[in-house]
């Protein structure tokens, strides 16, 4: 699980960190709420036994709200990882934290969104995957279990594959697998009694000098702006007669009709 | 050697993919400034002489693995490990496109070595490469430079241009690879399998984009009826394709494909990054959504926010109405 910016917040690099300016409403990463959906589906499904879904992040304090979340749509327990240390962590630093943090939890199925809603990074589950030493896939889009195998589809290159995955994996999921639920009243109400246990990187073994600004082998040397575009016209849809006639002189301008 | 060493993905006839072809012309491109080389891998059973042609594009030497499947990335990783601790390269450079994401994630870890993804263009910097990302939708762009070696550079879709050059063929090296066991345990089952008809949105001058903001599959007859009325044809975003409104053919995006036309009319899209880099060349872009905070405002030409199942039919008629009078 990731805290992130509320989508409503506008997003900006602090130009004194090169970092993410994290001020202002946060939320759990959206793409995220899919990969709690997955393992309920798996719990619900009876395929397979699951004794528990556990939510794991990395972060400041703040994304014990993150976490609370996660337990109201499904998780028994969360687990949060949060040392001044780790700050400024890059992909190779994160990815590494978080295995072993996970590597402690040992368990059979990694779940993950495809992506985190700022980073934009796509690639953690197949860091810790490697970390782990577990097969791993990434934006997967369905999810079946048989003899203990998962038999994952997902989009590549050249269309729809279908690969089997043996148990333990880590498997990043894509938004289209599922519709997250909504929490009930009642789960939300509980989410903060149900277990929380919080680590520092020393109670998980993690190496001080592979973390945080120190461990990371990517460094941010400038933030500029992007070329200048010239901005299109934006019109809002008041009278649709208008709007449309706006639109056909629009396309007629420019010959398109 | 210090060079730099790309990735070739291809299909199972063989055919080297459009994004590995342009990474292998960048990387020669940013060797040359370097002073070094750039080298290709190759995995599973791919001829000589199709080895040896990526010469055309850069490649000094093409490292073979025929025993590691393609496909998948796991194995990529364990052969892409093994020749960068044989001959000691500097940077892993890969196109745009799911694997490359997959195997130079698995590559930073293995290797503990930085990586930057989304990758739009690569500058050779007092000897050593540094790579622009775009960044918060587009909104800022960091420069990149790696602590250590190797450095991994992940391309976005289409960054980089194959160019074809006057070289000669390249030298075809076969490696042994025993694959590390957890990359084993992951098998492919079925590759590539197409979904739905085909329709040819590449060569459409007009093109209307389906998205999540249609609501539902049978929505999808709104942007058809339009797209017959303005004489092109409909695309659509991988979400609505994951969720089986529309056929993959006509998907555009970082899994399907990109797209160029005159006029691209995208109705319920927001323009994430994976859809934008599909059809960010279109000449005239018209995007209709409610969210006025979609970040396809920012870069379409005419934004229309507003309810689409109001707009689409009116529009479809007052077009037929202004090409029949």
């Amino acid at each position: 699980m990731k805290e992130v910016p509320d989508a409503a917040v506008q997003k900006r690099i602090d130009a004194s960190t090169m970092r993410l300016d994290r001020s202002g409403e946060k939320n759990l990463n959206p793409f995220d709420t899919h990969g709690i959906e997955a393992a309920m589906q798996i719990r619900e499904g009876g395929a397979v036994e699951v004794d528990e879904i556990v939510a794991v992040t990395m972060g400041p304090e703040s994304a014990v709200r993150a976490l609370h979340k996660a337990v109201a749509l499904g998780a028994d327990r969360s687990v949060h990882l949060t040392d001044q240390e780790l700050a400024g962590s890059d992909v190779c630093a994160t990815g590494y934290a978080l295995a072993k943090t996970l590597e402690s939890e040992q368990p059979d199925l990694v779940l993950l969104g495809q992506q985190s809603d700022d980073g934009e990074c796509y690639t953690i589950g197949a860091v810790v995957a490697d970390h782990l030493k577990m097969p791993s896939l990434t934006q997967v889009i369905k999810i079946d279990i048989s003899d203990g195998k998962l038999v994952c589809e997902r989009q590549a290159e050249y269309g729809y594959d279908t690969v089997e995955v043996q148990l333990p994996a880590v498997i990043s999921v894509g938004d289209a697998i599922n519709e997250p639920r909504y929490p009930s009243l009642k789960a939300i109400m509980g989410a903060k009694k149900k277990p929380l246990e919080t680590y520092a990187t020393s109670d998980v073994g993690i190496e001080a000098d592979s973390v945080g600004e120190t461990g990371s082998k990517t460094q941010v040397l400038a933030v500029n702006p992007p070329p200048e575009k010239e901005a299109g016209e934006i019109i809002e849809d008041e009278d649709t007669n208008e709007t449309v006639e706006k639109i056909v002189a629009w396309l007629d301008e420019r010959k398109l009709i | 050697m210090a060079g730099i060493l790309v990735y070739a993905l291809h299909d199972d006839e063989g055919n080297f993919n459009k994004n590995s072809l342009g990474a292998i012309s960048e990387a020669a491109k940013l060797a040359g400034e370097l002073g070094t080389e750039a080298a290709a891998v190759v995995v599973g059973e791919v001829g000589d002489e199709a080895c040896a042609a990526l010469g055309a594009y850069g490649a000094g030497k093409v490292y073979r693995a025929k025993a590691a499947p393609e496909g998948l990335a796991q194995p990529v990783v364990d052969v892409m490990a093994k020749v960068i601790a044989n001959e000691g390269f500097s940077y892993a450079l890969f196109g745009g496109g799911l694997l490359g994401f997959e195997i130079g994630a698995g590559l930073t870890a293995r290797l503990n070595a930085g990586v930057t993804m989304e990758v739009t263009e690569v500058k050779a910097q007092d000897g050593k490469l540094v790579a622009e990302r775009p960044v918060l939708q587009d909104s800022a762009i960091v420069d990149v430079g790696y602590v250590g070696d190797p450095g991994i550079i992940i391309g976005r879709l289409n960054a980089f241009d194959a160019t074809e050059r006057d070289g000669g063929s390249a030298e075809v090296v076969d490696v042994e690879v025993e694959l590390s066991e957890w990359s084993t345990k992951a098998t492919m089952v079925n590759r590539g399998e197409q979904r739905g008809a085909d329709v040819n949105i590449e060569d459409a001058e007009i093109l209307v984009g389906g998205g999540r903001g249609l609501g539902e599959a049978a929505n999808f007859k709104l942007a058809e009826e339009l797209a017959a009325a303005l004489g092109g044809a409909v695309a659509a975003t991988r979400a609505v394709v994951d969720a089986g409104w529309y056929p993959y053919a006509a998907q555009i995006g970082q899994t399907g494909k990109t797209v160029a036309p005159k006029l691209y009319l995208a109705a319920g899209i927001s323009g994430a990054i994976q859809h934008k880099v599909g059809m960010q060349s279109s000449e005239n872009i018209l995007a209709i959504n409610k969210d006025q905070n979609a970040p396809i405002f920012e870069f379409c030409d005419l934004g229309v926010v507003g309810d689409l199942h109001k707009i689409l039919p009116k529009l479809t008629e007052a077009i037929k109405a202004k090409k029949s009078g």
